[in-house]
C-alpha cells in the first residue's frame, strides 16, 4: 500500500468518524452525544472533500453543522431533562441481541461491499473534478431535476408549517 | 491508494454503529441523532459511486437526502417537545400511548386526546 496524502487523510478521517459514532452511541449526556456527532459530520465532511465533492462537503458543514446540530442542542437546552439518572439504560436482552445483530449486519455489509467491488474501478473518473462542482450541480438541478428541486423547496415549506403546528401550544 | 470498496466499508461501519444506536438508546433525541448518522452513512455511499462512476446522480440524490434530513429534523425535535409537554419524558419506553390502545388507562386519557387533536 502506498502512503499517499489521500490514504493518510482517509484513514485520519474515518478512524476519528467510527470513533466520534462510537462515543456519541454510548455516551449518557445528550450534549456529549450532539458535540461528538458534529466532530463526526465535520470528519464526514472531509470524506466527501477527499471524493472531490466540493460543494456538498460545503453543505454538509453549513446545513448539518450549522442548522441542523444546532436545533439539536436547542431542543436538549429547551427540554432541561431534570431526571437524567431515570433515563439511563439497563442492559436487557433486547439490546444485547440488538448489538450482536449489528455486529453480524457490520460484518456482512462490509464482506459484501467490499469483494463486490473488489478492483471494479481503478482510481476515480477523469471527470470527478468537475462534477462536484457547484456549477456542475446547479446547472443538472435547474436543467434534468427542476421538478424534484421544486418538490424538495415544497417539502421544507411543509416541515416548515408542521414545525409551527406541531409545536403550538393549543390545537385549535 | 484508497478504491471505492474501502469507502463502502466505512460507510457500512457508520450505518451499523447507527443502527446499534436507535436499538440500543431509549432517549428519544439521541435515537434522532442515530438517524441522522445513518442518513451521512448512505450519502457517503451515494458520494463515493458519483464520483468513481464519474456521474452526477449521486450527488443529486445526496442534494436531496440533504433536503429530507433537514426537514425530518425539525419535525421530529417538534414532535418531541410536543411529546415532552404532555408526558414529562423523551423515554421512548413510556411513550406507548398507540401500543394496543388501552382504552381503560385513565391516566393518559387527557393526554392522548390532546395528542390525537
Amino acid at each position: 500500500m502506498v502512503w499517499t496524502l489521500q490514504s493518510v487523510l482517509f484513514i485520519v478521517f474515518s478512524v476519528v468518524a467510527i470513533f466520534a459514532a462510537i462515543m456519541m452511541v454510548t455516551r449518557r449526556n445528550p450534549v456529549t452525544s450532539a458535540m461528538f456527532l458534529i466532530v463526526n459530520f465535520l470528519m464526514v465532511a472531509g470524506i466527501y472533500l477527499l471524493l472531490q465533492a466540493q460543494f456538498l462537503a460545503i453543505i454538509q458543514i453549513l446545513v448539518y453543522m450549522g442548522a441542523i446540530m444546532v436545533l439539536f442542542l436547542f431542543v436538549i437546552l429547551l427540554l432541561n431533562l431534570q431526571d437524567e439518572r431515570k433515563l439511563t439504560e439497563k442492559i436487557t436482552y433486547t439490546k444485547i441481541s440488538g448489538i450482536l445483530l449489528s455486529i453480524l449486519l457490520v460484518f456482512l455489509l462490509s464482506y459484501t461491499v467490499y469483494y463486490g467491488f473488489y478492483g471494479k474501478y481503478s482510481g476515480m473518473s477523469e471527470n470527478s473534478e468537475s462534477i462536484g462542482t457547484a456549477q456542475e450541480l446547479g446547472r443538472s438541478l435547474i436543467l434534468n431535476y427542476s421538478f424534484p428541486f421544486e418538490v424538495a423547496g415544497f417539502l421544507l415549506l411543509a416541515a416548515i408549517v408542521g414545525a409551527v403546528v406541531l409545536a403550538k401550544k393549543k390545537f385549535e | 491508494m484508497i478504491e471505492l470498496n474501502h469507502y463502502l466499508v466505512l460507510s457500512a461501519i457508520l450505518f451499523s454503529i447507527g443502527v446499534i444506536g436507535v436499538l440500543i438508546r431509549r432517549n428519544a433525541i439521541i435515537i434522532f441523532m442515530s438517524i441522522e448518522l445513518m442518513l451521512n452513512a448512505i450519502n457517503i455511499t451515494f458520494i463515493a459511486f458519483s464520483s468513481f462512476m464519474g456521474d452526477i446522480h449521486g450527488q443529486i440524490f445526496v442534494f436531496m437526502v440533504l433536503t429530507v434530513a433537514a426537514a425530518e429534523a425539525a419535525i421530529g425535535l417538534a414532535i418531541v417537545i410536543a411529546l415532552f409537554r404532555n408526558k414529562e419524558t423523551i423515554n421512548i419506553d413510556e411513550i406507548n400511548i398507540l401500543k394496543w390502545l388501552i382504552l381503560s388507562n385513565n391516566k393518559f386519557k387527557k393526554c392522548r386526546i390532546s395528542f390525537i387533536l
